[in-house]
């Protein structure tokens, strides 16, 4: 913006031109709810992060995927101002995380992986500690500590003694705790482990609804819940961004390359043979079925779809065929494929 | 403010903890034996000591004081490291040291708590024997202020310790060996037989037996107020230095 200034003021131009910068400068910068660049984390001489490049725009729901070790929550505690970055940047809201931190820090709500909670303390006081604690004061307590009691049913727990809690409970005050000063991003770790089947329903809801005025970044091992919440996708494997995309896009590139399965009765080497000389199949398996139908899965190039092919085949050679279809491709197979290409 | 937030938690967290009422109740079974005694002993006849004295210059006063400071403070920050809760205190927009401050607090209000009741029996003795518990108030103001600036002292050691580890037990301990060690060096005129007069000096200097002992007769002096104020001082700020860089290490 010096730079800018100067450049403007050599050439003479209007004050109103250089406003104007300005205004743009801070609009693109409000956009960007998490800027993290070159950003590394070395535990001792362990690597945990190397070099992680990535933005998060206001709005974004982001589920952080990765093999366990992979450093998620190694990032999220850097940008959740509870350590500081080996090397590189990373800037919240457009505060840097290690220069002004207060400012991330008042704005973030962070729920860690472990929830660990005062144990004597009773849940009621706990959110009101909290919220206390986060600059909400007086009326505004109040009114946000019960919001937060009901968006995360914990109105029957309230009088309770918090080291009473199950596990599920105090998971979900910490949900409630990273809720309480409305902050503009969450950065939840695993929000739903160890939650019932019901809550873990009421909690996407309750995280897509929030998603809706907040930017959200949640990591997770549970791809259902990405795929149904996420508009966003972020791979991350031996510390590094091993991809970044939407959910369907993943799945896509993932099925382009994918594979065609078919089942059809016919003498095996023969049938491997007929299919293999098909256009665009690479590489075909056959495998005897117990009721001596043959089970047949080809990988194709990116371009070609062997469906026809394969039904044109079948009936010219009076094969009976059963079944043919395309291999419904999850973001768990993306995952693996992602994630343990690198390794070998 | 979020100091004041911060503080009382820490001042709940005293009165809502087990430990924290087992100590109170070892305590005060001691501060009471230690009265006692002291009574008992002037009972026996004529004595030149006052019942102010014979309470804040015994074994048993210096024990209790010594073992306690270890107790009050070791949880203060190796609790929250070992349980994790720092995490969640630490991403919250608090200041570094307020945080210290506010657990130095803490700690320093339950240490006064802890020696209130003594109060009372002071006041029960001079209702009982109808004298005036000390003869008058220079060595009981006398005593109580340097038992609380021998105390900020202590309890700024311990806060040190407890910085240092995630482990209550060696905080403790740590703080224990330090607090002992001091308190010792300023015997070292008893251990001592042929000392000479400037090394005698010295060690009155830091002396929390002489402090004390000149403190309850009712004596003012300016240099352990200083000498303690500064220590104080002095272990808060390595306190709040080794509490952020432990960041760093993380
Ligand atoms: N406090 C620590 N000290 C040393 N190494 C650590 C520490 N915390 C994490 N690591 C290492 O850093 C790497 C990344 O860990 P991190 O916890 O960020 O992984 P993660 O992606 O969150 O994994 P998970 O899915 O298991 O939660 C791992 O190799 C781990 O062993
Ligand atoms: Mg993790």
């Amino acid at each position: 913006m010096n730079f800018a200034r100067r450049f403007l003021a050599i050439q003479g131009e209007s004050r109103h031109k250089l406003r104007f910068l300005e205004r743009v400068n801070k609009r693109t910068r409000n956009l960007l709810m998490i800027k993290v660049a070159g950003l590394t984390k070395t535990y001792a001489g362990v690597s945990a992060i190397q070099g992680l490049d990535f933005t998060v725009t206001k709005g974004e729901i982001v589920g952080f995927l990765g093999p366990n070790g992979a450093g998620k929550s190694t990032t999220m505690r850097i940008l959740s101002c509870f350590m500081p970055a080996t090397s590189g940047t990373a800037s919240v809201a457009g505060f840097d995380v290690a220069t002004q931190s207060r400012e991330v820090r008042s704005r973030v709500g962070y729920m860690p992986e472990n929830v660990a909670l005062y144990p004597e303390m009773r849940v009621q006081e706990y959110l009101e500690y909290r919220a206390a604690l986060k600059g909400v004061r007086g009326r505004r307590n109040r009114q946000r500590v019960n919001a937060v009691k009901e968006l995360c049913s914990l109105r029957d727990v309230e009088t309770k003694l918090i080291g009473a809690l199950s596990k599920g409970y105090r998971q979900r005050v910490g949900i409630a705790d990273a809720l309480v000063n409305d902050p503009d991003l969450l950065i939840l770790d695993e929000p739903t482990i160890g939650l019932d089947p019901n809550q873990i329903r009421q909690v996407r809801q309750l995280i897509r609804d929030l998603g809706k005025r907040h930017t959200i970044l949640l990591s997770t091992h549970i791809l259902s819940e990405v795929e149904m919440i996420c508009s966003r996708v972020l791979i991350i494997n031996r510390g590094r961004i091993a991809a970044s995309d939407t959910a369907e896009n993943l799945v896509g590139r993932v099925r382009t390359a994918g594979g065609v399965t078919a089942e059809i009765r016919a003498e095996a080497d023969e049938l491997q043979g007929a299919l293999v000389a098909l256009t665009g199949v690479r590489r075909a398996d056959v495998v005897p079925m117990d009721d001596g139908w043959m089970e047949c899965t080809l990988r194709t190039d990116a371009e070609h779809d062997p469906r026809e092919e394969v039904a044109r085949l079948a009936a010219a050679r009076g094969w009976p065929l059963r079944a043919l279809g395309r291999e419904q491709v999850s973001l768990e197979r993306v995952f693996a494929a992602i994630t343990q290409a690198e390794e070998m | 403010m979020n100091f004041f937030t911060l503080l009382r938690r820490e001042i709940r967290a005293y009165f809502l903890s087990p430990v924290a009422w087992v100590v109170l109740f070892f305590f005060l079974l001691m501060t009471g034996f230690n009265f006692y005694a002291g009574v008992a002993a002037l009972n026996r006849g004529p004595s030149e000591v006052t019942v102010v004295e014979a309470f804040f210059n015994t074994i048993f006063f210096w024990f209790g004081f010594i073992l306690v400071i270890p107790l009050i403070t070791m949880r203060l920050f190796s609790e929250e490291y070992k349980m994790g809760t720092i995490e969640s205190l630490m991403t919250a927009p608090v200041r570094d040291s307020h945080v210290v401050f506010a657990k130095y607090g803490g700690a320093l209000f339950f240490f006064i708590v802890l020696w209130l009741p003594s109060l009372l029996y002071f006041m029960v003795f001079s209702r009982v024997t109808k004298l005036a518990a000390a003869g008058a108030s220079g060595p009981f103001l006398g005593a109580y202020s340097m038992l609380l600036l021998i105390g900020m002292f202590y309890l700024s050691i311990g806060c040190l310790a407890s910085a240092l580890t995630r482990n209550q037990i060696i905080a403790a301990i740590m703080s224990f060996s330090m607090i002992t060690l001091l308190f010792f060096m300023g015997l070292l005129t008893f251990f001592i037989l042929n000392i000479t007069a400037t090394l005698r000096e010295m060690t009155s200097y830091f002396s929390a037996l002489e402090h004390m002992g000149e403190a309850s007769r009712g004596i003012f002096d300016s240099r352990p107020l200083v000498f303690y104020l500064s220590l104080t001082a002095i272990f808060l700020f390595l306190t709040f230095h080794v509490f952020q860089s432990r960041r760093w290490r993380n």
